[in-house]
């Protein structure tokens, strides 16, 4: 890794981030493996250091749209670990009172436009928020995280094609695992990358070392800059893999062992550490963090196992803003 | 009160709304110089500027969604497909964006957006731009649904509409643009959710919406001849439903025809009639009947298209049936 002026507390909080992504995720798995979740787990083991490396080069005022594997980038976009485990279990004091899920996780107030249970949808919501923010020129950028998946949708073309257009402030961040589920994107797609795709649309498109926060942060920072200076919008592509399956209790037998155990080697928060000691951080304070996370993870499980489900009786509530018993009863 | 047009009463609508408030958008194909194939913005790029007359490229999945980013940031968008027929291809903002937003994220976020759209036969469009479709709104919860008649409805139903904090699906019958009627000098808004009774009657309740209001009220006329005394009831809104003006009209007549133009089978229509056989069948002199259109695709040929959809002799022989004159 290139030596860059970083600070030492933004290194520290890199790390702790994917610790924190990595800890919240895992714990899942093994609530999954228990029975204690409902529904669909998609974790992104191994993809953390997009999420933040990505969310560092925004500010608090920016936006994002997040996907189905959405968990790491709502937690490096600022949500708190136990609102989100409580969202998770079906809890009345998750983000969305139990009505959203895995991937449904909101914050508007945090810029947080929501995870998305439709692949690609994610991409034109956040272009709208960019249009908003050209319309009433202000400053925010919007960041949509989508994946390989979602490039092949229509909507990826249609919105990107839009904000070029009309310089939308936009990054358009691809975090390529290589599989839409089990499908290898080089199988269903001509072209080596996807960030290729920005010449058809005459922005710029690059590809980052996925597993490597600080490139992912250096490329989304120039992006972001590029954005807020009204240039319109860019795409940058970054490479990493998917280490657990596609859901909890996916074997992913689609894929070589070798590969996975390639990546394994790759391991982002492993080799960030590795960074950070030749940085000369004593092993102490990541062993610290380490625990503090250990402490924040076991706290959000137990915010959310004690929690309360949400009433039966408020089943319709939230449906619409105004008449609302009289919409939904007929 | 001022004569004019739907399409004129949209438009006086919008350009009111547009300068009420500033976060109000319009976006959509050919908004621009064009004003929209029936001249609904025209003039509007000129008064409001670009950044609030959206002219979108045949792009109706990416702007619908971009709609819907932008209401969850406070604007209020309101987009229009050029026919209702094209929503097949921006169907996942409107149904899992749109109309799921708020319930899924507990209440954070409201979309306060409208869809305006043309829809209906009559105009030898074919089967791609011939269609009514609310059905397929009404059926997705999270969405609010307004299918106006006169031109004062309209008027009124599109300023509460954009001033409304849900997604509303506004469906504006293509041939209904030209037809003239008496809208107020002065400013109003019509409620959601309140039908209006077009003309009173004692014998026999037609309860419909959007352009066959008006094939409902010829039939009237023609069954006054016979001595049937109809009464027409325009519900302006599906969702949510004006239940209490059902409930008012079928205690009185005791005899209901529901009419739509869209395809009979799963229609709205049956909806209501459905609702009514629930609740009022204690007050039912008859079985409820339904008057819509073949279960077929939207024909092109003007013979072929006439005799796929509801005509005001389809809805006398349906009331003569429920009366029990043949």
């Amino acid at each position: 890794m290139d030596k860059k002026p970083y600070s030492k507390e933004m290194l520290l909080d890199i790390y702790e981030n994917m610790l924190r992504i990595r800890k919240f995720e895992i714990r899942l798995t093994e609530c999954f493996t228990k029975g204690m979740l409902a529904g669909n787990i998609h974790t992104s083991v191994g993809q953390e250091a997009i999420a933040v490396g990505a969310c560092k080069a925004l500010e608090k005022k920016d936006f994002i749209t997040a996907t189905h594997r959405g968990h790491g980038q709502c937690i490096a976009k600022g949500a708190k670990t136990d609102i989100m485990m409580a969202e998770l279990f079906g809890k009345v004091t998750g983000y969305c009172k139990g009505r959203g899920g895995s991937m449904h996780v909101a914050d508007v107030s945090l810029g947080i436009l929501g995870a998305n249970g439709i692949v690609g949808a994610g991409i034109p919501i956040a272009t709208g928020s960019a249009l908003t923010s050209k319309i009433r020129g202000t400053d925010e950028v919007t960041l949509a995280f989508f994946g390989d998946g979602a490039s092949n949708q229509g909507t990826f073309h249609e919105a990107i094609n839009m904000a070029a257009a009309w310089k939308l402030p936009i990054v358009y961040l691809c975090e390529n695992n290589q599989y839409g589920v089990s499908v290898n994107i080089h199988s269903v797609t001509n072209t080596d990358s996807i960030a290729v795709r920005a010449k058809a649309y005459d922005i710029p498109g690059v590809i980052v070392d996925g597993n490597n926060p600080l490139e992912v942060y250096e490329a989304v920072k120039k992006a972001v800059q590029y954005a807020r200076e009204g240039n319109g919008p860019s795409i940058v592509e970054c490479k990493t893999y998917r280490m657990r399956g596609h859901y909890e209790g996916d074997p992913a037998a689609y894929r070589s062992k070798e590969t996975t155990e390639e990546w394994r080697k790759k391991d982002p928060i492993d080799r960030f550490k590795e960074y950070l000691l030749n940085e000369a951080i004593d092993e102490k304070e990541l062993i610290a963090i380490d625990e503090a996370m250990d402490r924040e993870i076991e706290a959000a499980y137990e915010f959310a196992k004690s929690s309360p489900y949400p009433d039966a009786s408020e089943v319709t509530m939230y449906v619409y803003a105004s008449d609302n018993e009289r919409s939904v009863a007929r | 009160m001022k004569q004019m047009s739907v399409s004129h009463a949209i438009r006086e609508g919008l350009h009111e709304e547009m300068s009420r408030d500033k976060n109000v958008i319009v976006m959509g194909e050919d908004m621009g110089k064009m004003g929209n194939p029936f001249g609904i913005t025209l003039g509007f790029l000129d008064e409001f500027g670009p950044n609030r007359v959206i002219e979108t490229p045949i792009s109706e999945s990416g702007f619908t969604g971009m709609a819907v980013g932008a209401a969850m940031r406070g604007v209020r968008p309101v987009v229009e497909l050029m026919y209702v027929d094209f929503v097949s291809v921006a169907m996942d903002p409107v149904m899992n964006q749109a109309a799921k937003m708020r319930y899924m994220t507990g209440g954070q976020v409201t979309i306060p957006m409208v869809l305006r759209a043309p829809m209906g036969s009559g105009r030898r469009n074919a089967g791609q731009h011939s269609q009514c479709l609310e059905t397929l709104f009404t059926h997705i919860p999270g969405l609010k649904v307004i299918c106006p008649s006169t031109a004062a409805d309209a008027k009124g139903l599109i300023k509460a509409a954009i001033r409304d904090d849900d997604p509303i699906i506004f469906l504006e019958h293509k041939l209904l643009y030209a037809t003239k009627g008496d809208v107020p000098e002065e400013e109003y808004v019509i409620p959601i959710g309140k039908a209006d009774v077009k003309r009173e009657g004692k014998d026999v309740t037609i309860i419909t919406w959007s352009r066959q209001v008006f094939f409902a009220l010829d039939a009237a006329k023609e069954l006054e001849k016979e001595g049937i005394d109809a009464e027409v009831l325009d519900l302006r809104t599906l969702v949510p439903l004006d239940w209490e003006a059902i409930k008012k009209s079928v205690s009185k007549t005791h005899n209901v025809v529901v009419v739509q133009e869209g395809v009979k089978r799963s229609g709205f229509a049956g909806e209501i009639s459905a609702q009514i056989m629930e609740e009022l069948f204690d007050e039912l002199d008859s079985p409820v009947e339904r008057v819509a259109a073949l279960n077929i695709v939207p024909p092109f040929s003007p013979t072929l298209e006439d005799a796929f959809f509801p005509h005001t002799d389809d809805i006398v022989k349906a009331v003569k049936k429920v009366v029990n004159l043949i």
